[in-house]
């Protein structure tokens, strides 16, 4: 550390800005980009995307041979294709939720908020930046995920699929939008518990309890109950083949944006009600 | 300029502001002071909109901090709390800030080197030492040039040449027109810092007057003598409301008389005095003498809910 300069006149600032939006969206690039938990979790999310499937595909591959017809049945080139998706969303979850419930466990959310006392602007940007890094993150990987897989199944006629197969482009590139809406779901989460083991554990209670805690109910409430679920509609949007008891990908979509704005609300709201 | 008018905040049942109401003027450093837990740091939350006021009403430069285009540019502030990420570098948080507001980078470059962080400002803050961070908080303060620069507690951490550094440059922010609000629990640093006193004690204010008005106002009547005749002196000024206390070498502390008042009763007496000493209390004496009352009768209220 360096002595502190004698000369204890403040220069003067020669320009003079006001608070814009354009300008918060920068400071959260800058905060976003600047924390290792970001790299580490980007960086896992991306990996995992990518090396599930491959895995799967290698075991897949090495094991058709001694595969009964019903498993091979089972087996479908997009489900390989998209297997990290659902690993990958826990990895771009908790970045979400600590993009926020970090600025609150260090304080820096005081910084942050004197700064832009409004608060809106800073949620709308957090969002916006994160929505934005984890699509452009996630898509290049399934894209890999899926021609890497194809690549490695082309020994199984059964198993390959083309990319301009009617809806399979669609789900490749919904696996990437699913994965953004998590992760915007999060931070939603992240902003209303302010807290990063609570935000965590409700996402987990959400996207993981949640659902297999609906087969203790009678098989046709589960039936109605289950495919409102978060996590269930959003998985529609990169389901190929429309399953019983399930929404239509376009529904599904919907219904998870919907969950995906109602929990934005609440974090908005209580934003500007609570003390910091 | 800072105004605060009714000012109350409650967390729960507890009352930590209670009917605040001062001004803080410009061209002025201005001591913010009263015991830990008076509420300082909370009126200073309320100023900046961190927190909402139960009741009351405070505005900076005329408007609510919130309503401010560029709030950096009309406040500078240094919080008692951390606010720093712990994982971000001290340039990474300067620099966002300074983004919000379209402040360039050299800027922020500019302060890291008024403060002398250069070498670390690329290190993670949250290794960065108590005065390192004090450090960063007033870079940070100071970063939009604002017009009010308010400080909670600056010189916690800093050694006797930060400190030193600090008084400084608050007072030639003063000097330059603009309005500095510094809180501090200790009234020594006050002395040498400020210009004007707004005391508080259990969220109420209990004085808002020039520091050598505060002194004056809260200096007890006490005197002390010597003289070679000091009992028959003590029976000379017994009377209601006046008690004494062994001095020094032989001398006499006489407490609830001005210094007139022992000198003619002497005189009247035919008593020498060798010495007739007026005490002015020290500023750390007149705080406490202030504030005394307010923790006695908190003691009190304890006692009564035990």
């Amino acid at each position: 550390m360096s002595a502190i300069s004698p000369n204890v006149r403040l220069p003067r600032l020669d320009v003079t800005g006001r608070v814009a939006f354009h300008r918060v969206l920068l400071s959260e690039w800058t905060k976003l980009r600047s924390v290792r938990s970001t790299k580490w979790s980007l960086g896992a999310g991306f990996l995992l995307t990518i090396a599930f499937p491959v895995i799967f595909a290698f075991a897949t591959r090495s094991h058709w041979g001694s595969m009964s017809p019903s498993d091979r049945a089972g087996r479908h080139p997009l489900d390989i294709a998209l297997a990290g998706v659902n690993v990958a969303q826990l990895a771009i979850a908790v970045l979400g939720v600590l993009l926020i419930s970090a600025e609150y466990s260090t304080g820096s959310i005081r910084s942050t908020f004197t700064a832009v006392p409004k608060r809106l602007p800073v949620l709308w940007a957090k969002l916006l930046d994160y929505a934005v890094v984890s699509f452009a993150l996630v898509l290049p990987a399934v894209l890999v995920s899926f021609f890497a897989t194809q690549a490695i199944l082309t020994s199984i006629p059964q198993l390959q699929i083309s990319f301009s197969q009617p809806g399979v482009a669609r789900a490749v590139i919904c696996g990437a939008v699913y994965v953004m809406l998590v992760g915007i779901f999060a931070l939603a989460i992240g902003a209303i518990v302010r807290n990063t083991a609570g935000g965590i554990a409700a996402f987990a209670a959400i996207f993981f309890v949640l659902p297999p805690l609906m087969f203790t109910l009678p098989t046709s409430w589960n039936n109605a109950i289950s495919q409102y679920l978060p996590s269930e509609a959003g998985r529609q949007i990169f389901a190929l083949d429309h399953a019983p008891h399930t929404l239509t990908p376009l529904t599904g979509g919907l219904v998870f944006a919907a969950y995906c704005g109602a929990a934005i609300l609440i974090a908005a709201v209580l934003l500007v009600l609570r003390d910091v | 300029m800072i105004e605060a008018r009714g000012l109350t905040k409650d967390y729960g049942k507890k009352r930590a502001v209670d009917g605040l109401s001062f001004t803080v003027q410009p061209g002025v450093v201005t001591g913010f002071l009263g015991p830990n837990g008076s509420g300082k740091s909370t009126t200073m939350r309320l100023i900046l909109g961190l927190d909402a006021p139960t009741d009351g009403d405070v505005t900076v430069n005329g408007r609510h901090y919130r309503e401010h285009a560029a709030p950096l540019h009309e406040v500078g502030a240094l919080l008692e709390a951390r606010s720093v990420h712990t994982g971000r570098s001290a340039y990474n948080h300067l620099f966002a800030l300074a983004q919000t507001h379209g402040i360039p980078k050299r800027r922020v470059l500019e302060l890291i080197d008024l403060v002398g962080l250069h070498e670390v400002a690329r290190k993670r803050s949250g290794q960065f030492s108590l005065g390192m961070g004090q450090r960063l908080g007033i870079a940070q303060a100071l970063l939009g040039d604002p017009k009010t620069v308010m400080l909670d507690e600056p010189g916690n951490g800093l050694d006797p040449e930060g400190i030193h550094w600090v008084r400084n440059l608050l007072k030639g922010l003063a000097a330059e027109g603009r309005t500095v609000f510094v809180s501090s629990h200790l009234m020594s640093e006050m002395a040498l810092t400020a210009d004007h006193l707004i005391v508080i004690g259990r969220g109420k204010l209990i004085a808002d007057t020039s520091v050598d008005d505060f002194v004056s106002r809260a200096s007890q009547k006490v005197v002390v003598v010597r003289s070679p005749e000091l009992e028959r002196l003590r029976t000379e000024l017994r009377g209601p409301g006046i008690t004494f206390a062994d001095a020094e070498r032989g001398a006499l502390e006489v407490h609830g008389l001005t210094a007139e008042q022992v000198g003619d009763a002497a005189a009247g007496a035919g008593i020498t005095l060798h010495e007739l000493t007026p005490q002015q209390a020290s500023l750390e004496e007149a705080f406490m003498n202030l504030t005394q009352d307010e923790l006695e009768f908190a003691a009190e209220i304890e006692e009564a809910a035990a």
